[in-house]
C-alpha cells in the first residue's frame, strides 16, 4: 500500500472541506472495498478522510411511511434491526446476505452504494424499493443515482448522508450468490410499492437496472406465470469466469419468478 | 507518524505508526502478539479475526489508526494462564484443528457468534463460518467444537 495521510473529521462540513482542499482525497467508510483496493494499489489517494468519527451518521429510524438508514450504519445493524424487520423485512434480508459476518460488522450502506460495485446487493434494494439518497448537498432518486460501472451521480466531495426507503406493500430479494465471495451473480428485488411494481437486478449488468417489461406484466398479473417466458437480452451483460452473459440473462427470469412466487 | 492508544487485551498501550499500518501489523509487529495470523491478506480467509469493541473484524482489512480509543481483543486474551478458555478446550477435545493456522481466527469469530446467539444450531454455525477458511479439517470437527464450546461456556 502506498503511503497517505489520514484525517478523522468529526463533522460533515469538516469532512467535505478536507476533501475540497485535498488534491486527491478519498473518503473511508467501512473500508471493505477501499482497504483491499489500497493494498492492491488500485487506489492511491494522498489523503484518506475517515468518516468513522463524524457525528450523526449512524442509525435507523422510521417516520410515517419512510424508513431511513443513515450512511455509516453497518450491514450487521441493518440485518438485526427490529425496525427494519417490521417495516421492510426484505431490506434486512439484503443486509444479512452480504459477504460474511466480519464484512457485515464493518461495511456500511453509504460505502456500498457510493462504490456501486456491479455485484453489490444494496443497489438492488435502493432501485427496487425506489429509495432516495440524501447527500450533504441534495437528494437524488435511486433511478438517477446509479450511472454505470462503479458510477454514481455523486459529485467530487459529495457525501451520502442517509438513504430513505419508502415502505412497500411487500418486497423480496432473491439472490444467486457466488459461493465463494457471496457477491450476487444475479440478485433480483421485486417490490410492490404504493403505486407501482418494481423489479431491480444487480450482478447481471455493469450497473443495477430495472426490467420494465417484467414490471408491466406483473402490474397486470402478479404471478410467476406472467413473466414465465420472458427472455432478458444478454447484450451488454457481465461475463466472467463465474457465469456467461447468457447464463446471467437466464438467471434474471429465474430469480424474478422465485421472488414473485415467494411473495404470493 | 500518528500516535494511537488502545486497550489491547485489557491493557492500555500506545504506538506511533504510519497511517498505512494495518491493524494486524500493529498487533503482530508492534506488540508481538503473533497468535493473530495473516493468511490470505485479502479479507477472505479469516485467520486474522480479532474483536474490536466486542465485534469480530478482519484485522488485515482495518487500519491500525481506526482503533485509536477502541478495545481490541486477540486470541491471547482467552486462556487463564495454563487453563484454556472453554472454546479452546473444545477445539482440542473435538480435533477442531490440524495445522492450527486458521484456529485463532475461527475461535475469535465463533465467540462473536456465541455472544449474539448462545445456542447456535449447526446451520447457524456453518453460516457464520462463511468468513473463515480451513484447508485441513473439512469443517466437520470445527462445527462440533463450536457447538460443544457454546455448551461449555454456559457452566
Amino acid at each position: 500500500m502506498y503511503d497517505f495521510s489520514y484525517k478523522r473529521p468529526t463533522s460533515l462540513s469538516d469532512a467535505a472541506e478536507m476533501s475540497e482542499q485535498a488534491e486527491d482525497g478519498s473518503f473511508l467508510a467501512g473500508g471493505m472495498t477501499l482497504i483491499p483496493a489500497l493494498k492492491l494499489r488500485l487506489a492511491s489517494p494522498s489523503i484518506l478522510i475517515d468518516l468513522g468519527g463524524v457525528q450523526d451518521l449512524t442509525g435507523i429510524s422510521q417516520e410515517n411511511n419512510t424508513l431511513t438508514v443513515r450512511a455509516m450504519t453497518k450491514h450487521a445493524d441493518v440485518a438485526v434491526s427490529s425496525e427494519v424487520k417490521n417495516a421492510i423485512p426484505a431490506l434486512s434480508e439484503v443486509a444479512e446476505s452480504i459477504g460474511d459476518p466480519q464484512v457485515r460488522n464493518r461495511g456500511t450502506i453509504g460505502g456500498s452504494i457510493s462504490n456501486a460495485d456491479p455485484a453489490a446487493d444494496y443497489p438492488a434494494a435502493l432501485l427496487g424499493l425506489g429509495a432516495t439518497v440524501e447527500t450533504n448537498s441534495r437528494t437524488i432518486g435511486s433511478d438517477d443515482f446509479f450511472t454505470g460501472l462503479f458510477g454514481t451521480a455523486l459529485n467530487a466531495n459529495e457525501l451520502v448522508v442517509a438513504v430513505h426507503f419508502p415502505i412497500p406493500k411487500r418486497a423480496v430479494y432473491m439472490k444467486f450468490p457466488n459461493p465463494a465471495s457471496r457477491y450476487a451473480i444475479v440478485g433480483v428485488m421485486v417490490a410492490e410499492c404504493s403505486d407501482e411494481i418494481r423489479v431491480a437486478v444487480t450482478g447481471a449488468g455493469p450497473s443495477v437496472f430495472r426490467v420494465f417489461e417484467m414490471e408491466e406484466a406483473l402490474q397486470k398479473n402478479f404471478s410467476p406465470n406472467a413473466i414465465q417466458d420472458m427472455i432478458v437480452s444478454a447484450d451488454g451483460l457481465n461475463e466472467d469466469m463465474h457465469a456467461s452473459a447468457d447464463y446471467r440473462a437466464h438467471l434474471i427470469t429465474v430469480m424474478a419468478k422465485r421472488a414473485v412466487a415467494k411473495l404470493i | 507518524m500518528i500516535p494511537v492508544t488502545l486497550t489491547l487485551n485489557g491493557k492500555v498501550v500506545s504506538a506511533d505508526i504510519e497511517p498505512r499500518t494495518l491493524l494486524v501489523q500493529l498487533i503482530r509487529d508492534h506488540f508481538h502478539l503473533t497468535g493473530t495470523h495473516v493468511g490470505c491478506d485479502t479479507s477472505q480467509c479469516g485467520a486474522c479475526v480479532v474483536h474490536v469493541d466486542g465485534v469480530s473484524v478482519k484485522s488485515c482489512t482495518m487500519l491500525a489508526v481506526q482503533v485509536d480509543g477502541a478495545k481490541v481483543q486477540t486470541i491471547e486474551s482467552l486462556a487463564d494462564k495454563e487453563r484454556l478458555h472453554p472454546m479452546q478446550q473444545a477445539f482440542k477435545d473435538h480435533h477442531g484443528l490440524q495445522c492450527g493456522f486458521c484456529t485463532p481466527g475461527i475461535i475469535m469469530s465463533a465467540l462473536n457468534l456465541i455472544a449474539k446467539n448462545p445456542n447456535p444450531s449447526e446451520s447457524d454455525i456453518r453460516d457464520w463460518l462463511e468468513g473463515n477458511l480451513c484447508r485441513c479439517t473439512g469443517y466437520h470437527n470445527i462445527v462440533k467444537a463450536i457447538s460443544a464450546g457454546a455448551e461449555a461456556m454456559k457452566s
